[in-house]
């Protein structure tokens, strides 16, 4: 058992092994490696194309994990003083906004938002004053960043949620008891103790927008991201300048990762 | 923030606080949803897009997309049996028999490949198994003309690739959850390993098959970059139609009936599953993580 696991770990990280390794390709073909070499990582870092689509995924992802960090946490605090309808009403559409298909969400808001927005274009062009350029709804990071949030919002309000369930409810009772105000109870006693799930939900959103394709591909109108602009390349043809975008893009996924396990995890498995 | 049971709970602080999630939930889910509903009722523009009407000729359209959902619905199941079969070994493992110091670590390695780019992971497999990669060491050993990419294998191979970690995980955590004396008392009581597992291990890890299982086929069932990247145009999921009838042919009302039939047979399918599997109300939330 212990060597069937060995394999099991070797095929989750060997291709992605391959990828890394292709990326310090010397040589000017995909799958031929020739020797070590930074070149690509430098073509990859000139090329605007790149530069701009990776600052357009680091805004996106950015903005997402704030907002859906602070909305969630928001969110998870106030439901659990709801009861009845309501709370069955906020806990299904968590559970719908988690679950259905990252390609229909994307396909969704495409459709609303261009219908949308070919309705209120000529009313915002209409009322505008004279001689200044009418404000043009249009794709972009909004639609990106809100597409993005309604999923990586509900994953924040999952993960606090959990985290409060499993606080310890007798020193908020003890602050209560000893005079300290509401916000006060909640800023020294109930916030350091949910901070580790909120960070790691901010780290999970971040990820989350960074690495997504299909909602981004859909939305994005003109901001192309990063994972679009590798998917249209990929299209075009392999080249040793994918891999290190590649690369790239998973090493700044795994160091994310990782720190968002280990607070997730640090402090409750004692 | 967390109210004292005997204090007077502040409603308008409640409601604040919920405000901005109600809205996106409003905005970004329920409208958009409604809308490719109604949409799926029209009729295609001559340009492409939507004009309006009330018809159902977009669903009596569907059986031209037949292949499509009939791949989606052989696919789906077969690849998360796969998973299946192959995470159950890793995750009793992890769970049951490694050294608890090294618990913690080798967990995170299975699932972090789940939350790094999907895309690119399964590009790794167009190089791996493309002309260059498995096929050319074969050649190497007189095995010539083998061809990997663009077939129903590939598919497969990228459908447990990138979902693997996701079905180890809620089998982890069933099998973590068991009571050890209860597998302790069945040895002692003379039961070989086999009846054990057969007895006490595989019922109490159940919950967590099912879990696996459920998250593993919601998203395949809306998949689209494995078989883009590694079937080639012959296998393509549902996925792949409603990019082509979206971005490609720009019929939207065709489109959004494709997407709505999607969605009803994903909710006809997880709730008759939920019905037949989860009786019990318990880890639901810790399995998405």
């Amino acid at each position: 058992m212990r060597l069937y696991s060995i394999a099991i770990y070797l095929f989750l990280y060997v291709p992605i092994f391959i990828i890394v390794l292709f990326s310090f390709n010397a040589g000017r073909h995909a799958s031929e490696l020739r020797g070590l070499s930074l070149q690509w990582y430098g073509k990859a870092l000139a090329n605007p194309f790149v530069v701009d689509a990776f600052v357009t995924s680091l805004v996106v992802a950015l903005t997402v994990a704030i907002l859906s960090t602070l909305m969630g946490t928001a969110a998870a605090l106030a439901l659990q003083r709801l009861k009845g309808t309501l709370r069955i009403l906020f806990d299904g559409m968590i559970y719908i906004s988690i679950m259905i298909p990252g390609i229909v969400i994307g396909i969704a808001t495409l459709v609303a938002l261009v219908t949308v927005f070919n309705f209120l274009n000529p009313l915002l062009a209409s009322v505008w004053p004279e001689g200044v350029k009418p404000l043009k709804l249009n794709m972009g990071y909004a639609t990106v960043i809100a597409a993005h949030t309604l999923f990586t919002m509900s994953l924040v309000i999952i993960l606090v949620r959990a985290r409060i369930a499993g606080m310890d409810r007798t020193l908020i009772e003890a602050s209560t008891d000893l005079y300290a105000t509401p916000w006060r109870t909640f800023y020294q006693i109930t916030l350091p103790q949910i901070f580790p799930a909120i960070l790691s939900g901010f780290l999970l959103s971040f990820t989350f927008s960074f690495d997504d394709f299909i909602i981004s591909f859909f939305v994005a109108g003109a901001n192309t991201t990063l994972p679009v602009y590798i998917f249209s390349s990929i299209r075009r043809g392999i080249t040793p300048e994918v891999n290190a975008i590649g690369t790239m893009v998973l090493a700044v996924s795994l160091i994310l990762l990782m720190a968002a396990q280990y607070l997730l995890h640090a402090r409750t498995n004692r | 923030m967390l109210k004292n049971e005997d204090s007077k709970p502040n409603h308008w602080l409640t409601a604040a606080l919920l405000m901005p999630t109600t809205m996106w939930f409003v905005f970004m889910l329920i409208l958009p949803l409604i809308v490719i509903l109604i949409f799926s009722f029209g009729e295609r523009a001559a340009v492409g897009g939507y004009a309006a009407s009330f018809t159902f000729e977009q669903y009596a359209n569907l059986p031209s997309r037949l292949k499509a959902f009939q791949n989606t619905m052989i696919f789906a199941p077969i690849g998360t049996l796969l998973s299946l079969f192959m995470a159950y070994p890793l995750a009793y493992y992890l769970a049951l028999r490694v050294d608890r110091r090294y618990k913690f670590i080798l967990l995170v390695l299975v699932i972090v490949p789940f939350w790094t780019s999907l895309l690119i992971r399964t590009y790794a497999w167009i190089f791996i198994l493309g002309g260059r990669g498995i096929p050319l060491m074969l050649e190497w050993i007189g095995i010539e003309g083998v061809r990997l990419v663009n077939t129903p294998g590939a598919v497969l191979i990228g459908i447990v690739y990138g979902y693997l970690p996701l079905m180890v995980f809620p089998i982890f955590v069933s099998l973590e959850k068991i009571d050890k004396n209860l597998l302790e008392a069945s040895n002692d009581l003379g039961g070989t390993p086999f009846k054990t597992f057969m007895q006490i291990t595989l019922p109490l890890s159940m919950l967590g098959v099912a879990t696996g299982c459920m998250l593993v086929f919601i998203l395949l069932m809306g998949e689209f970059l494995i078989p883009a990247f590694l079937g080639g145009g012959k296998v393509f999921f549902i996925g792949n139609a409603l990019v082509d009838l979206f971005l490609q042919s720009r019929n939207w009302p065709f489109g959004s009936a494709v997407s709505v039939t999607l969605v009803v047979i994903m909710l006809i399918t997880v709730s008759l599953y939920m019905r037949l599997t989860m009786r019990t109300k318990t880890g639901r939330d810790e399995s998405l993580m």
